[in-house]
């Protein structure tokens, strides 16, 4: 009877309906992905290379124009409730997007490096063995990193718009499982690469772990995994709020893993030193900009309750605070740049957090303006880092930097306008991006987080300046390193990230205003 | 803020009860030595010993093993479109080809990389 009785409800079945046309950027983008596996498959290896840069561009440039389509569409939750087209989904899959297109410049880049991009000839090879030697003197390429970092551009545009908690779970996998991989295919210091591959794989299945069991908790606590059914379900409580609390503990600690925050931050320095420098500026704005947004809806749609901010919001400002302080002093005390700016990427994570904890509309415009400015600058940041070279890859040793404007002007130059941006120097960017979270945090009524944060910001204004005044103040060492000389490619993302960063200090109101018409419209 | 009193007791506790294990294990406990303690643990068998020089593993079940997975979950995803397949309709259909697609894409990158070859 009972196989009768299940044949029964499965003729009721009702076929899902879905929306194509609104999920369209991610579909090009896990298209593109897609394709370029193929690519891989059956195009010849000398031709690959070029196929997939052009593919990539050509796909992140498709994806783009698709999100300018949606753009001023109303907003709507779609694919059966799972995913949420609206203002703030679009604007931070177009950052997304724009961010990647100007990492893959970077990421593509051959030139600074002997005719070689920045992956290891057959991630397989043993280092240092004979079949290394072999495939990199016959010039083979992974270019596998092209569409794998596509389907992690896919993910990234999903994170933020998942309105449902498996949803955001099947993002988050799919952003990050090609970033683990890449992390360990750096063509020098492999050994290194490979530790911080690994050391970020087992966290982030740690971490992803911890998300699912959350997840769990609130499936429990609300018999859906959808936001707005647990938004009701908070609101009007059926059930005791155990369930709930151990539920957005959880998956608060995933989601603050990925977004770098301390307590949860270990992996970063190790993971941004080891990673390839180009993967490593990828990561540094995209995966944030993709995790603050799934953040901000986790916590606005579906935790976005009076009962249930009282209970998370204490915790989010305590983690705000180790956030910056961690972040500050930590990175006072390095001494490669790719660990300072990993540092700094953790302080800013928690600038953006003291947005995040806000909640009010003017908090999140807040949010939605520093992402981009911040992303973009950390790209530029890291772009130059690529550029300092020695024997063995990159010279990221601070001491090694010593008089490189003397050396080499533009790009110590270029470097200084990004430090002095993270610095919150006026007329940058970040200086505005900074003002916009702090007012909105003092409007919010915390003003002591808005304290700890000014206090961070002159202590990070030590360190950064400290890079500016090695470059620029002292005498250049016999056999420093030599400054590469860069392909248009790269020379383009960097102008643009320079002419962003400043441009949008000095003149910021339509970014300002497009992060405020977006910040208001979050389909619920 | 007092919501967060109970766990600080339960997280002081578990900190405390750690910290006292360990140096009661470590004052009172035994200390017998040998080569059978020294050695990683390995499901209760003799290590298998390391390649000589760090050389490699074949990682040919391995291969194997996750092209069986690949195919073993999209059968459990066909096996309930099977039994929907009249109510999906033509939606179904088009879903299911282009899973299918997906899968063979990645198939297909096995299969050109030599992945299926044994030697």
């Amino acid at each position: 009877m009972s196989i009768l009785a299940a044949s029964s409800t499965t003729a009721t079945f009702v076929a899902p309906h879905v929306e194509f046309g609104k999920l369209s950027p991610m579909l090009i983008a896990f298209g593109t992905a897609t394709l370029g596996i193929l690519v891989e498959a059956f195009a010849p290896r000398k031709q690959r290379y070029g196929i997939q840069v052009g593919l990539a561009l050509v796909g992140i440039a498709a994806s783009f124009a698709a999100v300018l389509a949606l753009a001023g569409t109303t907003a709507s939750v779609v694919a059966q409730g799972s995913v949420a087209v609206d203002g703030t989904t679009l604007f931070l899959q177009g950052t997304i997007l724009v961010i990647s297109f100007v990492a893959f410049l970077v990421i593509a880049e051959r030139k600074t490096d002997q005719n070689q991009d920045a992956f290891a000839a057959q991630g397989a090879s043993v280092p240092g063995s004979a079949a290394e030697r072999e495939t990199t003197r016959r010039g083979w390429q992974t270019t596998e990193v092209y569409p794998l970092l596509m389907f992690s551009v896919g993910g990234m545009l999903l994170f933020p718009a998942a309105n449902d908690l498996l949803t955001m779970f099947v993002a988050l996998e799919a952003l990050s499982l090609p970033l683990y991989l890449v992390c360990g295919l750096a063509r020098h210091r492999r050994l290194l690469s490979q530790e911080a591959a690994l050391k970020y794989f087992l966290l982030g299945a740690f971490s992803s772990a911890f998300f699912l069991y959350g997840a769990a908790m609130l499936y429990g606590y609300a018999g859906s995994v959808n936001l707005a059914v647990i938004a009701q379900h908070v609101a009007h409580p059926t059930a005791g709020s155990t369930l709930l609390y151990t539920g957005v503990a959880l998956l608060g600690m995933g989601l603050l893993f990925k977004v770098g925050a301390a307590p949860f931050h270990m992996w970063t320095p190790d993971v941004y030193q080891g990673a390839p420098t180009p993967v490593t500026g990828f990561m540094a704005a995209a995966t944030k900009i993709a995790a603050f947004g799934a953040l901000v809806r986790v916590l606005d749609v579906g935790l976005g309750v009076n009962s249930a901010e009282n209970v998370w919001r204490p915790v989010m400002q305590a983690v705000a605070i180790i956030t910056m302080i961690v972040g500050g002093v930590l990175a006072l005390t390095q001494r490669d740049i790719k660990r300072m700016l990993a540092y700094s990427a953790i302080l800013n994570a928690g600038y953006l957090l003291i947005g995040v904890t806000s909640t009010t509309a003017q908090a999140r415009a807040a949010v939605l303006f520093y992402l981009p400015v911040y992303g973009v600058a950390i790209i530029g940041a890291f772009a130059v880092v690529t550029l300092v070279r020695d024997a063995g890859g990159e010279a990221t040793d601070l001491s090694r930097w010593a008089g490189l404007g003397r050396r080499a002007p533009i790009p110590a130059a270029l470097l200084a306008v990004f430090l002095l941006a993270f610095a919150g120097i006026p007329f940058t960017s970040i200086f505005i991006g900074k003002f916009a979270i702090f007012q909105a945090a003092l409007a919010a009524g915390s003003p002591d987080l808005v304290i700890v944060a000014v206090l961070a910001s002159a202590l990070a204004a030590f360190f950064y300046l400290r890079v500016v005044v090695v470059m620029f103040f002292s005498d250049p060492l016999p056999q420093g390193p030599t400054i590469a000389h860069p392909s248009i490619a790269v020379k383009t993302a960097l102008a643009v990230a320079a002419f962003a960063t400043v441009a949008l200090g000095v003149a910021p109101s339509l970014l300002l205003h497009l992060a405020n018409n977006s910040a208001g419209i979050l389909a619920k | 803020m007092d919501t967060y009193v109970p766990v600080l007791i339960l997280g002081l506790i578990a900190g405390g009860f750690a910290v006292f294990s360990v140096i009661m294990g470590a004052m009172t406990g035994p200390k017998r030595y040998n080569r059978a303690k020294y050695d990683s643990y390995e499901c209760g068998i003799e290590p298998t010993p390391q390649p000589v020089g760090g050389g490699r593993f074949p990682v040919k079940y391995y291969l194997t093993a996750m092209l069986f997975i690949v195919f073993d979950i999209e059968i459990v995803f066909l096996y309930p479109w099977a039994v929907a397949f009249d109510s999906l309709g033509w939606f179904g259909l088009a879903e299911m080809f282009l899973f299918i697609l997906t899968v063979f894409v990645a198939y297909a990158y096995v299969w050109r990389r030599g992945g299926l070859e044994w030697d």
